[in-house]
């Protein structure tokens, strides 16, 4: 079979693989070795790249649903858009979802995506009850918290490395109106935005955008977005009164080409912030639809290219509640000493969560990218032992780049983790590039 | 609510018409030999577009199941699509025996058989809708897969004698011929890229097709003018060709 070139949502860095698709009923049977589940392919490095893809967007039917309960079993690559296309004009909508709805089921569980209810409702693994995976050995298997209960959480959040998931079943949420209550606060300092999200606990959601060249007094400026699902009664004197689960997926304002490498220098992104502050400033509080809520980057595909030919990198890192005052200043007057703003500069406060190899814990997390640039991994490396310094640790799906000592650092329970994969995977068949990369396998 | 049964539905063009169908309001019946597949598609069509989903165990080769399979049908679908095929591997056709008259007997005699069934019902109830899913490669025999190809041209011929049959008893027949399709059939088969349509791409042609009554359809239009011209070369120069 022909090798193709492909790379994932950051553009970097670009292999060459051999790509099986996997159609119904299986294709695919273990046994291949270096070999990786892949999805939509919007993990930002290389987690879903090896030198066996196995392609499994073709795997994409509804199985079964329990309209009572919400309880959804699908085949991985059923997509979060198709989810809520079908979904929510039923009055249902995902449990946990993050800033893309162009992702896989089964991406969403080895990533263990989270969203901006984190804080109250973890992450997207955490509504998973039943999964079919598909073993190194050939054989399939289910797991569940009660059955093969070690191949079952060390799935969730594991990168694809126990197997490929073919089935799962996960728990939708019921809601009202397919609208969103959302308020949004400006922030002039990193302890405001801190103060706020403490303020903001009971709500659903909450997420907050910084301006990374903001300095001095003004370092963390940013603007906090709050949200709740509408009900019907906060929705009854607008227009959407008739049609309270209304849901279109409409076709996309598209990003055509790759921008020429460097227009995003920091002039225009210090424009961009600057705009985006004053806007939101604006807007305050009001109903808006869940989509630009949650997916505001999906309304413009190829976002990514943007960026240009060369890529960008995602850093994405989460610092323990104790120092992510400190370590958050920290990080934050770097880049501004640097200038080197980010596009887009995601904070959020996570809540508690026990996992294995999963990336949220309790405290801040920073989600920022950058173009790639001469000084770029220089740079990054200066962020990384602020990061260490402070007890914090890396997203696997984000990273491309990292050196296995410091992603270690950040994952205490990681041989407890190798043990279970070595335990399902002894001939070590599944490995992506990140794997092999942070010598995980 | 009408019914459409289609024959073979575990192939990737079936799945995709079944979709078509079941976005107009169609419930289905969907048959074939793996079950467990077809009813996966069942579960899913009934999820998302909320019809009937049937799923019924149907193999092409089991001629004397046929009757059976028919007369339990319940309800009698009002459009029936045969949709089941096996290209098969031309080399071992040409030397196996049992290859070759599995090739011919899911392509022509398999269907036949069964699609007679509807035929004769259609004709007494005085309506009715047949979708035949031959092949481009009916068109002219050609060395790579003449096997495959002689048992499309005769269902392609089947086709059109029974259109000319039907049709003035009211019922409709309408002849399918696709060229290369992305599908699990050609896995592993070189095919030119520009030339290789999608499933849900043909699915929606076959659609429109049945929706305005056409007789014959070519997916996509280009290969009537592929076909026309591979029709028209003469036999001298044909046989030193490698097409």
């Amino acid at each position: 079979m022909s090798k193709q070139k492909i790379s994932n949502w950051g553009g970097y860095p670009v292999v060459e693989s051999e790509i099986i698709k996997m159609n119904h009923p299986g294709t695919f049977s273990g046994k291949r070795g270096d070999t990786i589940a892949r999805g939509l392919g919007r993990s930002y490095g290389d987690s879903s790249l090896a030198e066996t893809i196995v392609d499994v967007t073709g795997i994409d039917r509804f199985l079964a649903f329990d309209d009572e309960t919400g309880v959804l079993r699908c085949e991985a690559g059923v997509s979060f858009a198709t989810i809520l296309e079908f979904f929510v004009p039923k009055g249902w909508f995902l449990p946990v979802t993050p800033g893309t709805k162009f992702i896989t089921v089964g991406g969403a569980i080895a990533s263990d995506v989270h969203g901006k209810n984190h804080h109250k409702e973890v992450c997207f693994g955490n509504w998973v009850s039943e999964m079919k995976i598909l073993l190194a050995s050939g054989e399939t298997v289910l797991c569940s918290p009660t059955e093969k209960s070690d191949l079952f959480y060390a799935t969730i959040g594991g990168m694809g490395l126990t197997g490929i998931i073919l089935e799962a079943e996960f728990a939708l949420k019921k809601i009202e109106t397919s609208f969103i209550k959302q308020e949004a606060l400006p922030a002039e300092n990193l302890d405001t935005v801190m103060r706020l999200f403490d303020e903001s606990k009971e709500f659903t959601y909450s997420v907050a955008w910084i301006d990374c060249l903001a300095k001095g007094k003004n370092l963390g400026k940013s603007i906090l977005f709050r949200g709740e699902h509408a009900n019907l009664i906060d929705i009854k004197d607008t227009p959407f009164a008739n049609t309270p689960l209304f849901y279109h997926n409409k076709g996309m304002l598209g990003v055509p080409f790759n921008f020429p490498s460097g227009s995003l220098n920091s002039l225009t992104i210090k424009l961009f912030n600057g705009f985006y502050y004053m806007m939101n400033k604006m807007k305050g509080s009001g109903i808006t639809h869940l989509d630009p809520f949650f997916y505001p980057l999906d309304a413009i595909a190829n976002w990514n290219r943007i960026y240009g030919k060369k890529g960008f990198l995602q850093y994405q890192f989460v610092l323990p509640l104790s120092n992510s005052r400190d370590g958050m200043r920290e990080v934050l007057q770097a880049i501004a000493v640097e200038g080197r703003g980010s596009f887009l500069a995601v904070l959020k406060l996570f809540g508690k969560q026990e996992s294995m190899i999963s990336f949220p814990q309790e405290g801040y997390t920073l989600a920022l990218d950058f173009p790639i640039m001469p000084g770029l991994l220089k740079f990054l490396t200066k962020l990384d032992e602020i990061v260490l310094k402070h007890g914090g640790r890396f997203y696997f799906t984000k990273d491309s780049r990292l050196d296995p000592d410091t992603f270690k650092k950040g994952y205490p329970r990681l041989a407890e983790f190798l043990e279970i994969k070595k335990k399902y995977d002894p001939d070590g068949v599944f490995s992506s590039r990140q794997s092999k990369r942070l010598e995980l396998t | 609510m009408k019914n459409c049964l289609i024959i073979g539905a575990g192939s990737d063009v079936a799945k995709a018409l079944a979709v078509e169908f079941a976005k107009e309001g169609f419930n289905l019946q969907l048959a074939g030999r793996n079950v467990e597949d077809i009813g996966k598609t069942a579960a899913d069509l009934q999820i998302r577009y909320g019809i009937k989903v049937e799923t019924l165990y149907l193999d092409v080769l089991k001629f004397d199941t046929h009757p059976d399979f028919f007369n339990n049908l319940n309800p009698k679908p009002e459009v029936v699509v045969a949709a089941a095929g096996l290209l098969g591997d031309q080399k071992v056709t040409e030397r196996d025996q049992s290859a070759t008259l599995r090739v011919i007997n899911t392509n022509f005699t398999g269907i036949v058989s069964l699609l007679n069934e509807f035929a004769n019902y259609f004709e007494n109830q005085g309506s009715g809708s047949i979708i035949g899913i031959s092949s481009v490669a009916g068109d002219r025999g050609r060395m790579k897969n003449y096997i495959y190809g002689a048992a499309k041209a005769g269902f392609t011929a089947y086709l059109s004698g029974l259109r000319q049959r039907l049709s003035r008893k009211g019922v409709e027949v309408l002849s399918v011929q696709p060229g290369f399709i992305n599908t699990k059939m050609l896995q592993g088969v070189e095919t030119p890229k520009p030339l290789t349509a999608e499933p849900e791409q043909v699915a929606k042609m076959i659609y429109n097709g049945f929706r305005s009554k056409k007789h014959v359809i070519y997916t996509p239009g280009y290969w009537r003018v592929i076909m026309f011209i591979v029709r028209s070369i003469p036999e001298r120069i044909f046989v030193k060709l490698d097409l």
